[in-house]
């Protein structure tokens, strides 16, 4: 019986049938399916994949003329940074990697960011980013977008000056949980406005908010209060990328023009951030390690197609390191994220990745 | 799509007008004379970008780069583009 080799969520090897094959892919949409009570993927839809994932070339690609353009998260954290961030601590700064990004790796865009990512400490380094981000505008060809990761979790006790909701809510202390959220997250709209009302004048091409509602549905409404501001009162763009499949309702009471915010799928947020003048949104599928890369992907691209059937704006889904189906490891292989990208354009029919 | 190796900043720059896949490369090839198919050829598109002046990815001295280059993309595209934009405020220069 022929055996297809392909692999779990964890990047580990695994060998399917083919009807374990199709049966993954089926199971991994339904989940999707009845979570957010979209439909499934079709018949069809199986097929191409059962296909895909059933040749033996080690990559797959699009067809030609359905390529589609990247957007990026991160700055150039791949090559300086850590293996947090997959880097390989390149002696390479921000500068010249974009540069190179832009060169050699033939990225359509690019972001700027610090390494840190999120918008707190980058606050405090506001004219060394706003310095980097001047220079490069005026030496790069490619859009650039100001970036950061809004990281709500940051303004809680220990790491900041607001009660932390996770030592509230065990007490019963309900009420003040909220409230603390509330008030950290003006703090966080603050902090967001200001690091991209300043990033205007240096010529950025936009601002891209990462990793949005990490710290749930507080954080997700100072994201849409601040994608509105700078939408609406700067005329830049807004990519909102998101964090989660799910919005957790850590407050579980905040809205955004009359929606609760707790509890959204990806189609719903996509919603809410384009009433808030989002430019490109970027839907998230969690990858669960414990299950096959087939299922993982049917469920990410029966989120993500129910973003583009319904999209006025691009939808980029995040196709990384433990999401949009790709395998939680440091070192993604190329046999599965080739894959994943190629069947979010041909399925998921996504605008971007 | 291959960046400034072929037209993939010109459709991402598109993108961030709001524009989905499809309309943004109609667009950007509209603008370029060539089929939206053309935008992701790197062998087009890299004589193509030198005749429009609008940045290459190899090396060749002359040829507009950085800001020199979305200046003509601006233009090519009808479009503002931000850093030329406060380019010209800072330099007094207008065109």
């Amino acid at each position: 019986m022929t055996k297809i080799l392909t692999r779990m969520g964890d990047s580990s090897n695994v060998e399917l049938t083919m009807d374990e094959l199709r049966a993954e892919f089926i199971t991994g949409s339904e989940e999707a399916a009845q979570k957010a009570k979209i439909p499934a993927l079709t018949e069809n839809e199986i097929d191409y994949l059962v296909d895909m994932f059933a040749a033996p070339t080690r990559i797959w690609g699009v067809q030609r003329g359905n390529e589609v353009v990247m957007t990026k998260d991160g700055c150039v954290n791949a090559l300086n940074s850590s293996r947090v961030s997959s880097g390989v601590t390149a002696p390479v700064n921000r500068e010249v990697g974009v540069r190179l990004f832009e060169s050699m790796l033939g990225f359509d865009s690019m972001e700027v960011s610090h390494n840190d990512y999120s918008v707190k400490p980058q606050r405090f380094l506001k004219a060394l980013e706003q310095l980097h981000v001047e220079i490069l505008m005026e030496t790069t060809i490619f859009p650039l977008l100001y970036g950061f990761m809004p990281n709500l979790g940051l303004y809680f006790r220990p790491d900041g000056s607001f009660e932390n909701p996770s030592d509230l809510l065990p007490l019963g202390k309900i009420k003040e949980a909220r409230e603390a959220q509330e008030a950290a997250g003006q703090a966080c709209l603050d902090d967001c406005i200001e690091m991209s009302d300043c990033m205007v004048e240096m010529g950025a091409d936009g601002i891209d908010f990462d990793t949005v509602a990490s710290t749930g549905d507080g954080e997700f409404h100072a994201v849409l209060k601040a994608c509105e501001h700078v939408a609406k009162d700067t005329g830049l763009p807004v990519e909102i990328g998101m964090s989660a499949e799910m919005v957790l309702g850590f407050h579980g009471q905040l809205e955004y023009n009359g929606k609760r915010l707790a509890g959204m799928w990806p189609h719903e947020q996509l919603q809410v951030c384009e009433e808030a003048g989002c430019a490109i949104f970027g839907p998230v599928s969690n990858t669960n390690t414990r299950k096959t890369t087939p299922w993982n992907l049917g469920k990410a691209l029966t989120f993500v197609k129910a973003c583009t059937e319904i999209a006025k704006i691009p939808i980029h889904p995040n196709v990384g390191m433990g999401v949009g189906g790709v395998p939680m490891f440091e070192t993604p292989a190329v046999d599965v994220v080739t894959r994943c990208s190629a069947a979010m354009i041909e399925i998921g029919k996504a605008d971007g990745l | 799509m291959g960046g400034i190796r072929a037209a993939g900043d010109l459709v991402a720059r598109m993108q961030l007008k709001k524009m989905r896949i499809h309309e943004a490369k109609k667009y950007v090839a509209d603008k370029l004379h060539v089929t939206p198919l053309d935008l992701s050829d790197p062998t087009l598109m890299r004589g193509l970008r030198e005749e429009l002046d609008i940045g290459i990815v190899t090396g060749v001295p002359g040829v507009a780069k950085g800001i020199a280059a979305k200046a003509n993309i601006s233009k090519l595209l009808d479009i503002e583009i931000n850093s030329v934009e406060q380019f010209k405020k800072k330099t007094g220069l207008h065109w």
